[in-house]
C-alpha cells in the first residue's frame, strides 16, 4: 500500500477537487435536472432540486422533431448537424493553416513578422457586431447567404488569429535544443516543423482544436444575421427561439442546452488522450 | 517532399470546405419571394408553411421562402436584409413601432392603391394604425395584440374581493388587501426590465392618467405632473410590497411565469398569457384566471379616459426594393384573406371586423376552449390601445425613456429628474 | 560605364534566404484567408466611422470628419460605459487567470481523479453562451431561481432576493456567470502549458531543495509565460468586448448598470441606426484592446528564438 506520508501528501489536492468540482457542476446539474422537469416543476417553491415528476419530453421534442407541438424542437436536429459540420470546417482549417503560420512567425526570423503578428491579433480586436453589415453585403453579392461556406468564412475571421496565437505560444515553448538537435542531424525548417516540433506540441495543437470548435461552435450573431433558414440555422440560432417575448420555454431550452454541449464533452473526452504529459521526457537527455 | 506534404494538407483543407458546402439544389424558373417573420406569437411556423404551401398550388410560378426567428431578432434582419442588393427579403413582419423609422430609411413600399376597399372598411379600423402614415398605407395588418389586465379569480375570492379593480387606486387597495392576508406576497407583476417591454406597461398608465408621450407641438410631454405621477406610483407600489420588486429585471415572459405559478393575483401582459393560463402542463393555476378592463388612474377617470392599454401588433410590409412586389402582395393578400385567417383562428384572431359578428362569430367562439373568453375581451380592449410615438428615432428615444424609468425605479434618480433628463433626450434626438 | 559581370554561376539561395521563403510560404495561406474576409469590412467600417451615416436606403451620408469620435468622448454615457467595461474586465480576468492557474496546478499535480476533472472542466466551456446566459438568469430568478433556493435552504437568506435588480450586484452577477463559463479556457491552455514542461527541470529543483512555492514561481511561472500571455491577451480583449452574456441576462440593466461598451455600439447599429456612431465606437474599441494588448506584450513578453 501507499506509504502514509505520501497518502498525507495526495490527500490536500484531492480534498480541494471537491470545491472546483462543486463549482463546476452545480450549475450543471442544475441545467440538467431542468431539462427533465415540466414547466410547472421548475417554477416549484421550494426548488426542485431533482424533479418529482421527471420527464423526458423535453428531450423527445428534440429528437424525435414530427411528434413535438412547438417549431423550435423540430428544427433543432438540423440546426445541431449545421453546428457540427461548421464548427469541424473551422478547426480543421485553423489548426491546419494556422499551425503553418504560427511556426514560421514564432521560428523563422523573417522581415514583417512582427507586423504580420500584430496585425492578426489586430483583427480580433473589431467587435463582430461592426464587420457584419459590410460581411453581410459581401456574402450577399456572392449570394452566400444561408450556405455554411459563409459562416466558415466569417468564423475563420477570428477563429483563424485566434489558433495562430495560441499555437504560436505552444511551439514557442518547444525547447530550442530539440530543433537545433534536429537541423544538425540535417532536417529542413519544415522537417523540423513536421518530425520534432508537431508531435512534441501535440498537447498544445488538441488544446487549440478544441478551443477553436468551441469558439465556432458558440457563436451567435454572425449566425443569426447570416443564417436563418431553417436548413442552415446553427445550434446557438436555434437555441435562442426557446425564450424571448413571447415565448416561455425553459425546460425546452435546457434541454437543448444539454444536447449542444455534448458534442464538445464527447470529443474532449476522445481526445484528452492525446494530452500526455511529459512527453518531452526522454527527448532532451537523447 | 515536404512542400508536397504542405500542399497536400492545404489542399485536403479545401476539400473539406467544399465538401462541407455540399449541393446546392438550384431553383427551377419561376419566382421565389423571402418572407421574414416572427416565430413566437399568432401562427405558428407550421402553419404559416401550410398556408405558403396552399398559396404555391394555387399560384404555381411563386414559391415563397419563409424564415422565422424570434421577435428580438426580427429588426436587426429586416436591417441587414436591406443592407443588400437584390435585397434579403421582399416582406417581413413589421412591430407597430418600426413604421417611422423604415419608411424613414425608405425600407417600406407604399401600398396604398393595391389595398382594396373591401380591406379598408371590412378590417379593423384600429388595425390599420400600424402601417398607415399621412394618409399613405405601407403594409397588411396582421396580428393584433395589446396589453389585458388578467387578474386570479380564486385569489380574489379568498381575500373577500368581489370584483375587479376599475382604477388603479382601487388595485393598490385590492392589492393591500391580498398582501395582509397573507395569499400572496407581492400581489402585482409587471415587465419594467430595461426593455421595450417597460415603455409598454408605462404607456398604458400614462394614458390612463390622461397622460401623452408628446404634447401637440411634438414636444415631449411624459415629463410633464402626469407622467411625473404614474413615475411615482409605480415606483411607490415596489416600495410598499405590492409590486414584486423582480418587476424591474422582468419582461412578459417573467410575468407569465410568475402568474401561473400563482405568485400574483394581478398581471398586465399579451393575450397568450391567459391561454397559457389554462394549460395544465405550463400552469398551476388553471381556470382562475380571468380578464378585466385595464383599470385607469381616477385622474383619469375624471378626464373622461374611459379604457387604456398599448398596441402591441404587428402587420406585414412589403420591402420598397423587392423585386417582386405583385407577387408578395398577392401572398400577403392570401395570408390575410378571411378564408385563411379564420381557418386557423383558434390561434390567432382574424382582423376581419365581420367575423366578429353573426355566424362567423359563433364559429370563432368556438374554434378554441378559450376563445369565448378571449375574444370578447379582446373586443372590449382593443379600441383603448394606444400608440407610441411615431417617430424616427423611436428606438433610441425609447431606450432614453426605458433608463429613466429604471433609474426612477432603482432609486438612482428622482422621477422628475430622470424623466426631465429623458425629455431632453428627446429634443436632442428630434433635432438630428 | 559599368563593367560588364560575369554571368553569375547559379547556386542555390542560402540557406537563410530558404529559410524566409519558406517562412512565407507557410505564412501566406493565413494571411490570404485573413484578409479577404476581414480588410474590406474593416476599411468600409473605418471609413464609415467619419461620417454621419443614419441606417436605410436613401440615406445621405455626411461627411464628419472626427464628429462621431468627438461626439463620444464628449458623452458622459460613453465613459461610465468604457468605466464599467474595465471593471468588468479587470475583475473577470483576474479571477480567471488565478481560478485558472490554480486549478491547472491542481490537475498538474495529479491527484485522485485528475482526469476526471480536467475532463469536467471543458463542460462549463461548452454549454453555448447562449444556454449560458439563460440558465444563469434562471439561477438568479428573484422568485424561482436556484441560487435563491439554496441560499435559503441554507439558512443564509431569510427572503429570497431579487438579485438582478439590484443596482451594485448586477454587474459582479454577470461577471460570474462569465467566469464560471470561461475560466476552464485559461485553466485547460494552462494546464496544457504545465504538460509541455520538461519534468527533469523541476526534478532538478526539487532535487536542489527547492520547496513547491519557489518551484512555481522561479521555474514554472517563467516557462509558463507565453501560455499566460495567450491567455491574458485572449481573454482581456474577449472580456472588453463582451455582449452576448449581458444580452442575454440582464440586457444591460438594471439602469445601464450592465451596458458594456460592445453593447453600446450594437444598439447604435442597429436599433437606432446610426452607423457612423456604431462604426466610430469599433475603432475606439479596438484601439483600447489593442492598447492593452500591446502593454501586456511589452511588460510579458520574452522573445526566445534567435534572430
Amino acid at each position: 500500500m501507499m506509504p502514509f506520508r505520501k497518502f498525507l501528501r495526495k490527500l490536500p489536492p484531492f480534498l480541494l477537487t471537491f470545491p472546483v468540482l462543486f463549482f463546476i457542476f452545480f450549475p450543471v446539474l442544475w441545467l440538467f435536472s431542468a431539462s427533465l422537469s415540466n414547466q410547472v416543476e421548475l417554477y416549484a417553491i421550494p426548488t426542485h432540486w431533482v424533479p418529482q415528476h421527471p420527464t423526458l419530453q423535453n428531450y423527445l421534442d428534440i429528437i424525435f422533431p414530427n411528434l413535438a407541438t412547438s417549431s423550435v424542437p423540430r428544427t433543432f436536429a438540423v440546426a445541431l448537424l449545421n453546428s457540427i459540420k461548421i464548427a469541424s470546417a473551422v478547426t480543421v482549417i485553423s489548426i491546419v493553416i494556422g499551425g503553418l503560420a504560427a511556426y514560421a512567425l514564432v521560428r523563422i526570423p523573417f522581415k514583417f513578422n512582427r507586423t504580420i503578428q500584430l496585425g492578426f491579433i489586430a483583427t480580433r480586436m473589431i467587435p463582430e457586431v461592426s464587420l457584419i453589415l459590410p460581411l453581410f453585403i459581401i456574402a450577399s453579392r456572392l449570394q452566400l447567404i444561408n450556405k455554411p461556406v459563409v459562416l466558415i468564412m466569417a468564423y475563420m475571421s477570428f477563429a483563424l488569429p485566434y489558433a495562430i496565437w495560441m499555437l504560436a505560444a505552444f511551439f514557442q515553448s518547444v525547447p530550442l535544443e530539440l530543433e537545433d538537435a534536429a537541423r544538425m542531424d540535417g532536417c529542413s525548417r519544415l522537417g523540423i516543423l513536421f518530425r520534432v516540433v508537431m508531435p512534441i506540441s501535440v498537447p498544445g495543437l488538441v488544446s487549440t482544436a478544441m478551443f477553436t470548435f468551441l469558439l465556432a461552435w458558440d457563436e451567435f450573431f454572425y449566425a443569426l444575421i447570416f443564417t436563418s433558414t431553417l436548413a442552415s440555422k446553427t445550434a446557438p440560432v436555434a437555441m435562442a427561439e426557446f425564450v424571448g417575448r413571447y415565448a416561455v420555454n425553459i425546460n425546452g431550452m435546457m434541454a437543448g442546452g444539454i444536447i449542444v454541449a455534448l458534442p464538445p464533452v464527447i470529443l474532449a473526452f476522445i481526445f484528452q488522450r492525446y494530452i500526455v504529459s511529459g512527453l518531452t521526457a526522454g527527448a532532451v537527455k537523447g | 517532399m515536404r512542400t508536397l506534404n504542405k500542399i497536400t494538407l492545404v489542399a485536403l483543407a479545401l476539400i473539406i470546405v467544399f465538401g462541407v458546402v455540399g449541393c446546392q439544389k438550384k431553383q427551377a424558373g419561376g419566382v421565389v419571394i423571402h418572407v421574414l417573420t416572427m416565430d413566437q406569437a399568432g401562427l405558428k411556423p407550421a402553419e404559416i408553411d401550410q398556408i405558403a404551401r396552399e398559396f404555391e398550388t394555387l399560384n404555381p410560378d411563386i414559391k415563397v421562402s419563409m424564415e422565422y426567428v424570434g421577435y428580438d431578432y426580427v429588426h436587426d434582419k429586416i436591417v441587414t436584409g436591406m443592407a443588400a442588393t437584390p435585397p434579403g427579403y421582399d416582406a417581413a413582419m413589421i412591430d407597430v413601432i418600426w413604421p417611422d423609422e423604415f419608411i424613414k430609411s425608405g425600407y417600406l413600399l407604399d401600398v396604398t392603391n393595391r389595398v382594396t376597399a373591401d380591406m379598408k372598411t371590412n378590417m379593423f379600423p384600429a388595425s390599420w394604425n400600424g402601417v398607415t402614415r399621412n394618409g399613405k398605407i405601407y403594409g397588411m395588418p396582421w396580428l393584433m395584440d395589446v396589453k389585458y389586465f388578467i387578474y386570479n379569480k380564486d385569489i380574489l375570492s379568498k381575500a373577500g374581493i368581489t370584483a375587479p379593480p376599475t382604477t388603479w387606486e382601487e388595485l393598490v387597495d385590492q392589492a393591500t388587501t391580498i398582501k395582509q392576508k397573507g395569499l400572496v406576497e407581492f400581489p402585482i407583476m409587471w415587465s419594467w426590465a430595461q426593455k421595450e417591454a417597460v415603455v409598454c406597461d408605462f404607456t398604458v398608465l400614462l394614458f390612463g392618467n390622461g397622460g401623452a408621450f408628446l404634447d401637440t407641438s411634438g414636444k415631449p410631454a411624459f415629463n410633464n405632473e402626469k407622467g411625473v405621477q404614474v413615475l411615482t406610483w409605480m415606483k411607490k407600489t415596489i416600495d410598499d410590497g405590492l409590486t414584486n420588486p423582480s418587476a424591474i429585471s422582468s419582461i412578459e415572459p417573467d410575468v407569465e411565469a410568475d402568474f401561473l405559478a400563482g405568485k400574483s393575483a394581478f398581471a398586465v401582459n399579451w393575450l397568450f398569457q391567459y391561454s397559457d393560463s389554462n394549460d395544465s402542463t405550463k400552469s398551476q393555476i388553471v381556470g382562475q384566471a380571468a380578464f378585466a378592463p385595464m383599470p385607469v388612474f381616477a385622474a383619469g377617470a375624471a378626464a373622461g379616459i374611459k379604457g387604456s392599454s398599448v398596441d402591441g401588433s404587428s402587420s406585414f410590409a412589403i420591402m420598397a426594393t423587392s423585386r417582386y412586389a405583385d407577387q408578395t402582395w398577392k401572398f400577403l393578400t392570401y395570408l390575410a384573406s378571411n378564408e385563411v385567417q379564420m381557418k386557423y383562428s383558434a390561434e390567432m384572431l382574424p382582423v376581419w371586423q365581420n367575423d366578429f359578428q353573426g355566424d362567423a362569430l359563433a364559429k370563432l367562439l368556438a374554434a378554441t376552449p378559450n376563445n369565448p373568453v378571449t375574444v370578447p375581451a379582446f373586443q372590449a380592449q382593443f379600441p383603448y390601445a394606444n400608440e407610441r410615438p411615431t417617430v424616427a428615432y423611436y428606438n433610441e428615444a425609447s431606450a432614453a425613456l426605458q433608463l429613466a424609468i429604471q433609474e426612477a425605479l432603482t432609486g438612482v434618480k428622482t422621477p422628475q429628474q430622470a424623466l426631465d433628463e429623458a425629455a431632453a433626450t428627446w429634443v436632442s434626438l428630434a433635432g438630428k | 560605364m559599368a563593367a560588364i559581370s560575369p554571368p553569375r554561376p547559379r547556386r542555390k539561395l542560402s540557406l537563410r534566404q530558404q529559410d524566409v521563403r519558406t517562412g512565407w510560404l507557410l505564412v501566406i495561406p493565413a494571411l490570404l484567408v485573413i484578409l479577404g474576409v476581414t480588410l474590406w469590412p474593416i476599411i468600409y467600417t473605418f471609413i464609415l466611422s467619419f461620417y454621419h451615416a443614419p441606417t436605410g436606403l436613401n440615406q445621405v451620408r455626411t461627411f464628419v470628419g472626427l464628429g462621431n469620435y468627438l461626439e463620444m468622448i464628449k458623452d458622459r454615457t460613453f465613459w461610465e460605459t468604457i468605466g464599467r467595461t474595465m471593471y468588468f474586465t479587470i475583475v473577470s480576468v483576474s479571477l480567471e487567470m488565478v481560478l485558472g492557474m490554480a486549478i491547472a496546478q491542481l490537475i498538474h499535480s495529479h491527484p485522485w481523479g485528475w482526469r476526471f476533472l480536467r475532463f469536467s472542466l471543458i463542460i462549463p466551456w461548452a454549454v453555448p453562451t447562449i444556454v449560458n446566459g439563460a440558465m444563469w438568469r434562471w439561477i438568479y430568478s428573484a422568485d424561482f431561481g436556484a441560487l435563491n433556493g439554496l441560499l435559503m435552504q441554507l439558512g443564509l437568506i431569510k427572503h429570497y432576493v431579487p438579485w438582478l435588480t439590484l443596482p451594485n450586484l448586477a454587474m459582479p452577477l454577470v461577471i460570474l456567470a462569465d467566469v464560471w463559463h470561461t475560466m476552464p479556457f485559461v485553466a485547460l491552455i494552462l494546464q496544457a502549458a504545465l504538460a509541455t514542461l520538461p519534468i527533469e527541470l523541476d526534478e532538478a529543483a526539487a532535487v536542489d531543495g527547492a520547496n513547491a512555492f519557489q518551484r512555481f514561481w522561479q521555474i514554472r511561472l517563467p516557462l509558463l509565460r507565453p501560455a499566460i500571455l495567450v491567455a491574458l491577451i485572449a481573454r482581456t480583449v474577449d472580456a472588453f468586448r463582451v455582449f452576448d452574456i449581458v444580452y442575454i441576462i440582464t440586457s444591460s440593466g438594471p439602469a445601464n448598470r450592465t451596458l458594456t461598451i460592445t453593447y453600446l455600439t450594437y444598439l447604435n447599429t442597429f436599433p437606432w441606426g446610426n452607423q457612423g456612431i456604431g462604426a466610430s465606437l469599433s475603432f475606439l474599441i479596438s484601439i483600447f484592446t489593442i492598447s492593452m494588448a500591446l502593454i501586456f506584450i511589452r511588460f510579458l513578453y520574452h522573445p526566445e528564438e534567435t534572430q
